[in-house]
């Protein structure tokens, strides 16, 4: 299977790759997993006063388009609102990528990723 | 298509390999397209068709995650195609984790380790196998769920595997 030349770019320059302090009180942590590829995806996103979403890291042990999706994420998630990061889909992520159809559970992992880290948001937020 | 019915064993978890790949082979045997030789070509084809069904049910239920999914599927619960993403943080923490020590043992080669991590991954996989042959005997909707989570755990467990068998052959190259 031919990968895009986006995927391939993200895949070979990650962008935001690591982790977080862990004990930094603005930063949440999304984790997700695949079954059908065993995929796992950990996004983390350092969110200021203003639920502002300053900054970005994931680590993802996958294949090509997984990662490519969470990198793509930790971009577009960047100077986002909380709201705005929560309203991006996972066929957004497919299309800008040109995931074929066996490969878009991947971009639904990456969606997921986001909505798992705005989860604790909103509960460390309550 | 019911496997087990084709198979003729009662449909639970638990199944003889060896009985099993016996009665493939009998089955096989009545399907071969010799003994169809002088035989109509709707007659040819059912054989044919029959043939596929019987390879397809041998491998669905040779394999314990394969078999389990077709369990699943019989009591209504279809994961083999599904997309849903699990997101039980502990048990992702610990797929991290292994993902990492399996990294390390890649670059520092050690071979020890790599055998640590193996009986390590097995008796978990074990452990999920035990709980899971007792779930898929249920028929009650909530345990079936929770079957469907043991068998979605050992898919994470088998990537884990492959990645453990591949790392472990390139110590020996």
């Amino acid at each position: 299977m031919a990968y895009s030349e986006k995927v391939i770019d993200h895949y070979e320059n990650p962008r935001n790759v690591g982790s977080f302090e862990k004990d930094d009180p603005s930063v949440v942590t999304g984790m997700v997993g695949a079954p059908a590829c065993g995929d796992v995806m950990k996004l983390q996103l350092k969110i200021n006063e203003a639920g502002i979403i300053e900054d970005a890291r994931f680590k993802t042990y996958g294949c090509g388009s997984a990662i490519a999706s969470s990198s793509l994420v930790t971009e577009w998630v960047k100077g986002k609102s909380v709201e705005e990061a929560a309203s991006i889909k996972n066929t957004d992520i497919a299309e800008e990528l040109a995931l074929p159809p066996v490969k878009i559970h991947c971009s639904i992992l990456a969606e997921d990723a986001i909505k798992a880290a705005l989860e604790e948001y909103k509960s460390k937020k309550a | 298509m019911n496997y087990f019915e084709l198979f003729d064993l009662p449909a639970t978890f638990d199944v003889d390999v060896a009985d099993l790949s016996t009665r493939y082979r009998e089955l096989q045997k009545a399907t071969h397209p010799d003994r169809f030789a002088n035989a109509s070509e709707q007659q040819k084809m059912l054989a044919v068709s029959r043939t596929a069904q019987i390879n397809d049910g041998f491998q669905t239920l040779k394999e314990p995650i394969r078999r389990a999914e077709h369990l699943l599927e019989l009591k209504g619960v279809d994961i083999k195609n599904e997309t849903q993403t699990v997101k039980d943080t502990s048990f992702l923490m610990q797929q991290m984790e292994w993902r990492e020590a399996l990294e390390d043992i890649s670059h520092s080669r050690d071979a020890d380790a790599a055998d640590e991590l193996e009986q390590t991954f097995k008796q978990y996989r074990a452990a999920i196998t035990e709980q899971l042959q007792h779930l898929l005997a249920s028929d009650d909707a909530s345990v079936i769920q929770n079957a469907a989570d043991h068998v979605r755990k050992l898919k994470f467990m088998a990537k884990l595997q492959d990645e453990l068998v591949r790392i472990q052959d390139a110590l020996f190259e």
